[in-house]
Order: C-alpha cells, then structure tokens, then sequence
C-alpha cells in the first residue's frame, strides 16, 4: 500500500490531506443531519417509552466526536507531514472506470440492462483490452444473454428493461 | 452425547443429494469468487442472496456458507501463483507462498495451504459443534441488557484490535448505525432522516452496501494499481499432495498455535484478516530460523491459511447462538436468516434443530467437497486469471449491478450500489475500516432495540448495564476493549520522556 510511502514532489502524486479533510468533513455534515432529525422526532421519552430519535442522537453524537476529532487532526497537521494518497496516473485509472460505470447505472435507466452491459463491456474491451470486433462483439453479447437466461429464464428474476426489449417483444 | 446425536442427524439432513449438488455448485461458485478481484465472500454472498429466496432455508444455507468456504480457500490461489491476494485474509500467505511458487514448488505450497486451510476448518467446525448449543443454552436466560452488552461487546473490541486509527473505527461503526436507523422506525412507526426524500423510506439496504463497498470499491482498488496478471503454472499430481502431506504432521505445534489465534478472533470479531497476520508473525517468531521467512518457508504459508480459515469458520460461532456475526461474510449470512424468517440466536436452537445441525454438519462436509474441489481444480482457476481484467472489470461491474438491482427490484439501489463503492474506495485509502461499518448496519436495527427495551425496563436509567453480574462484566470487558487504543498512546506517551532509550519496540 502506498500509504507508508513519503510524498513525492511535484505533481506525481496527490497528497492525503484533502481527501481526509473532505471525507471527515461529509461525516461531520452526516453527524449534524443525524442530530437534527433525531431531535425533530424527538430524543427524551414518551408515555410508551423511548422516542424515536432517543438512540440515534448518541450515534449521531459519537459520529460527530469522532469524525470531528479526525477533522481537527488534519486541519492541525495541515502544514505538516502530507503521506500520498495516490499518485495522479492511478487516480486517473480510478476515473477511467468509474465514469464508464457511472455513464453505465444512468445507462441502464434507459436502455435497460443488457443493452447497457453490452456497451460497457464493449467499451472496456476496445479501450483497455485492445480486442478486435469479432471477439469484443462475442464477448459483450455473450455475458448479457447468459444473464438473461439464468435470471429471467432459470430464477425468473426479472431484470430492467428497455427499448430493445420491447421492440422484441420479451 | 447429545451433540453428536444431533450431528449425526444433522448428517441425514445434509446428505441428500440436491443438497450435495448445491454444496459443489457453491465451493465451484465460491472459489470463482476467491479466484477473481473485486468479488469476495461478502458480496459474492449478497449477490447470490436474492436467487436462494425460493429455496428451503436449509439448502440455502449450505450452498451459500460453501460458497464461504470455496472463497476462503480460492483466496490462496491467486496468491500463491500470482502473488495478488484474491481475498484481504491471504494476504499473509503470499509472503512466503509465492516465493516457493518462483522456485518450482507452487504446487506444494498450493497442497500446503489448502489442507491448513481444511485443518483449520475442521477444528472450528468442532468447536462450534461442541460450544455452540452450551453458548445457546447459556444466552438463553439473556435479557435485553445482555443481549445489549453482547453487541457492545463486538463493537468495542473493533476499536481496541482494529490497526485502524480508533477515532476512525468508531466513526465508521457510527456511520453504520446512522444508515441504519435511516427510514421507518419499527417501534413508533415514525419515519426518520429520510428528509422527505420517498426512496429512503425503506432505509439503506445492508446487501446494497456489502456489494458496494467491497464489489465496485474494490474495483477501483484493483484498476488503481493497475494489476497485470502474471502467474506461475502450476499443476497438482497426487505424488506431490501426498509427498508434502507426509512432510506436515511435523508442524503440528503450527497448527494448533495457528488454530488457537485463528478461533479467537473469529468468535470475538477480529476476523479473518488480522488472524492470518497474527499468526504469521507469531509463526515467524516461534520459529527455529525466523529468517527463512519470506523467502519459501512452508510454515509461512500454513500459519495464515489455518488461522484465516479457522477465523472464517469460527466466525459463524457468534452468529448462530447470540445472532453476532464475527465477520462482514457472517453478517451477510446473518442477514440470510432474517431474509427467510428465522432469528438467530439462542432460540434458532431450540425452535429449528434441523435448520442448525444440517449447516453445522454442511461444514464437514462442505469443507472435505472443498478439499478435493480445489486440489483437482488448480489449472482451471489458474487459467480463469489469465483472462485480461479488462475482459473481467466490467462482466463483474455487471455482475454488482444486477446483484445490487435483485434486492428490491428498484434502480435506485443501483446507484446507492455506485455511491457506496466510491465510498469503500475512498474509506479503504483513508484507512476507515469497512467490518464495522458494515456490522453495524446490519446490527443496527437490534442493537437499537434491545437498548431500547432495556431503557424501558429501567425507565431511562443506565444502571441496567451493571445490575448483574453477568450484564456488568460483559460492560466492564467492553470499556476495557474499548479503552485499550488509549492504554497504548499512555504508554507510549510514559515512555517518550525516557532519554535515549527509543521507544519503539513494545509502543503500540
């Protein structure tokens, strides 16, 4: 892991200090959500016992202390020591995946599932595999059509679907 | 005996023929899950939930804790060949895995890990059969406060044996807790933190968050250190399974060593993972020539694989008889139980005795399918890994989305699915860990409740907590658990002051 390692200069490499003020500071925001709708539905008692927000106002209270403590600590360590995060060429194969999938999920609203997995699947065989057509084509409509089989066939689950589907009728 | 009559009955429950059959479609299916990255125990698990739901309880189970067991021994393959742990918990055994692979003797070391791995099992498995019906009998006079003190328990030993830092620990069990109190409230009926938003009315879904977290999470992990599969060969003829069984008994001190640490913290919730470490370091430093180590030892291998194992059978332990899972992989299955109907905990053994010895049973069995499974099978999953990542990446993206989607039938699982896998990318990197967060959601809702009982019997006083023995020591050992992080920054903190002498040695 590439925590242990020392910074680098330069642009190479992207420090932790941000992403652990950011993470931090998202936990304290879920912290002080938690405590205030816990104290909308009320945290003390009823007549028939505890109020529904009685139990979550503590974890709201304990995720703010320690969520908190860990914001402080970075914000007081601010100038000091700056352990990599990650370098920029990973972070930029972290996007190289993620955009695609992200595109995918909002994907699969419209076109249904296996025609987005079919594009996805694509997408990562020509991009990061150099595959011919013939084998990338296999490929991606292969795996959507084993999936139909076994869940909507077999399981009889079903999966969504879109346009296409529908043009054929299934 | 009343335990082994009702082994031996679990026996003829477990023994019929589909049963068989779902048990080696599951090591198959779990040791596809160990071989290939981003796919794990947990949320192979998860993903395989939904389809179980029209099967009877007693199949689902033994083919879904076999695929546990595939995936507990599938970690070691890619480990060994390729020196890319498949699974956190065989992380150990490549330290010393791969380097006998690099010399020619992968499949030693391949035979060595599985019948460690089996060897482990077994002693777990006998342990749960032994200790689980007097633990249920035991926790069947709990009340609420104890059941309450049991989860307390479970949750302050992450904080003290976690190498995370303690303040994040606990803000990623809290975070657990807040997602999992998102939606209805099941005594008042009130809905809370949805924000008037209608999909959260449901709540978070733990299964969601297992397939987000460790699936799509450890994708990214995985396309972050841009793996390119580069393995050894490897081929196992019974000469050599038979020539390195021989060579074992000798390391019988290993293995009870390796099975002690291994059950301990898989029953309190250490898990899998800090197991294998512990006893490779324990291993290494008991050893007669600590610097053979690292470099082909086949105790290297064996101590992580037994203790690992031994730890993700064990686990199941807690989860049968108090209705605690000892890992993430537990707390999957956990949810299993809930999902058809049945409550774990003390009553699971009364109430559904066929249900309870059939899987204790299914562990024996699965384990031993395992063993052969895995040691006839080496080429094939060897040969699953030279498949590009860019073929596997995104068939098991859709694998995630489909699991994610299965759940409720509702798209917006799909993209929590996404959020949460950013979420574990992000956590991982900062060092929060997953376990807790994901104990959490799915004790939530009971650890909420059984407070909450306790509050109503006390009328709002937390002297519950201690007004027994029993309740009282399992507190007490808690705030110890708890408080242990801090014992150690004290101590070094005492030491510091001393001139010269660098405190580096015992300051944890």
């Amino acid at each position: 892991m590439s925590e242990s390692k020392q910074p680098q200069d330069g642009a190479s490499a992207v420090g932790s200090r941000w992403p652990e003020a950011i993470v931090s500071a998202m936990l304290v925001g879920v912290a002080v959500m938690v405590i205030a709708d816990s104290l909308r539905v009320g945290n003390g008692w009823a007549d028939d016992g505890p109020q529904s927000g009685y139990f979550p106002f503590y974890i709201g209270l304990i995720l703010l202390a320690s969520s908190g403590s860990v914001l402080v600590g970075t914000l007081l360590k601010w100038r000091g020591e700056n352990p990599v995060f990650a370098e920029r060429s990973q972070l930029a194969s972290v996007l190289a995946v993620l955009v695609p999938m992200t595109v995918y999920v909002a994907a699969i609203a419209f076109m249904g599932i296996y025609v987005a997995s079919f594009f996805l699947i694509a997408y990562f065989m020509r991009r990061h595999g150099k595959y011919g057509w013939p084998a990338t084509t296999a490929v991606s409509a292969a795996v959507p059509l084993v999936v139909y089989l076994v869940f909507e066939r077999w399981f009889l689950v079903l999966l969504p679907k879109g346009p296409l589907e529908a043009m054929l009728g299934l | 005996m009343d335990e082994i009559n009702n082994l031996l009955h679990g026996f003829s429950v477990a023994l019929t023929l589909p049963n068989i059959g779902f048990m080696l479609v599951g090591i198959t299916l779990g040791v596809l899950i160990g071989v290939l990255p981003g796919l794990g125990g947990a949320n192979g698990i998860a993903i395989l939930l939904p389809l179980t739901l029209s099967m009877n309880p007693t199949t689902a189970i033994i083919m879904l804790s076999c695929i546990y067991w595939g995936a507990l021994f599938g970690g070691a393959i890619t480990s060994i060949l390729f020196n890319i742990p498949g699974e956190p918990w065989s992380v150990a055994t490549t330290f010393d895995g791969y380097p006998m692979a690099q010399q020619g003797r992968a499949a030693q070391a391949l035979t060595a890990a599985f019948t460690s791995s089996f060897v482990g099992a077994l002693f777990a498995v006998v342990l749960i059969t032994f200790l689980a019906p007097l633990l249920a009998k035991f926790a069947i006079r709990f009340g609420p406060a104890e059941f309450f003190a049991v989860q307390l328990l479970t949750f302050c030993s992450f904080v003290g044996m976690s190498k995370e830092p303690p303040a994040k620990v606990i803000a990623a069990m809290m975070l657990g807790f807040a997602l999992a109190a998102v939606g209805m409230d099941s005594v008042t009926g009130q809905l809370r933190m949805t924000y008037g938003y209608a999909p959260l009315l449901k709540g978070f879904d733990f299964l969601i968050a297992v397939i987000g977290l460790f699936g799509i999470g450890e994708i990214l992990l995985t396309m972050e250190e841009g793996l390119a599969f580069k393995g050894k060969h490897a081929k196992i003829d019974p000469k050599v399974v038979w020539s390195t069984w021989k060579t074992l008994p000798k390391h019988w001190l290993t293995f009870l060593r390796s099975t002690a640490i291994g059950c301990w913290m898989g029953i309190t919730p250490g898990g899998a993972t800090p197991a294998s470490f512990m006893s490779y370091g324990i291993a290494r430093r008991m050893s007669k020539d600590p610097d053979s180590f690292g470099k082909g030892q086949v105790e290297g291998v064996l101590a992580p694989e037994t203790a690992a194992h031994a730890a993700g059978t064990s686990a199941l332990l807690p989860m049968l008889t108090l209705g605690i899972p000892g890992s993430p992989t537990a707390a999957v299955l956990l949810g299993g139980l809930l999902i058809w109907g049945l409550q774990p905990g003390p009553m699971l053994f009364v109430e559904q005795k066929d249900f309870v010895w059939g899987l204790i049973a299914s562990m024996y069995l699965g384990n031993i399918v395992g063993l052969f499974v895995v040691l006839t099978t080496v080429p094939f999953w060897a040969a699953m890994l030279r498949i590009p990542f860019s073929v596997i990446a995104p068939v098991i993206v859709v694998i995630c989305a489909i699991g994610a989607y299965t759940v409720h039938s509702s798209m917006f699982d799909v993209v929590l699915m996404l959020v949460f896998g950013v979420l574990g990318y992000l956590f991982k990197k900062l060092r929060y860990p997953l376990a807790p967060l994901v104990l959490a959601l799915v004790l939530g809702d009971m650890a909420e409740a059984s407070f909450r009982q306790s509050m109503l019997i006390s009328q709002g006083s937390l002297s519950i907590f201690w007004s027994n023995g029993l309740v009282g020591s399992i507190v007490g050992l808690a705030l110890v658990m708890l408080c242990w992080p801090l014992l150690g920054t004290l101590k070094s903190w005492l030491q510091r002051p001393a001139p010269a002498a660098p405190a580096e040695g015992n300051a944890s």
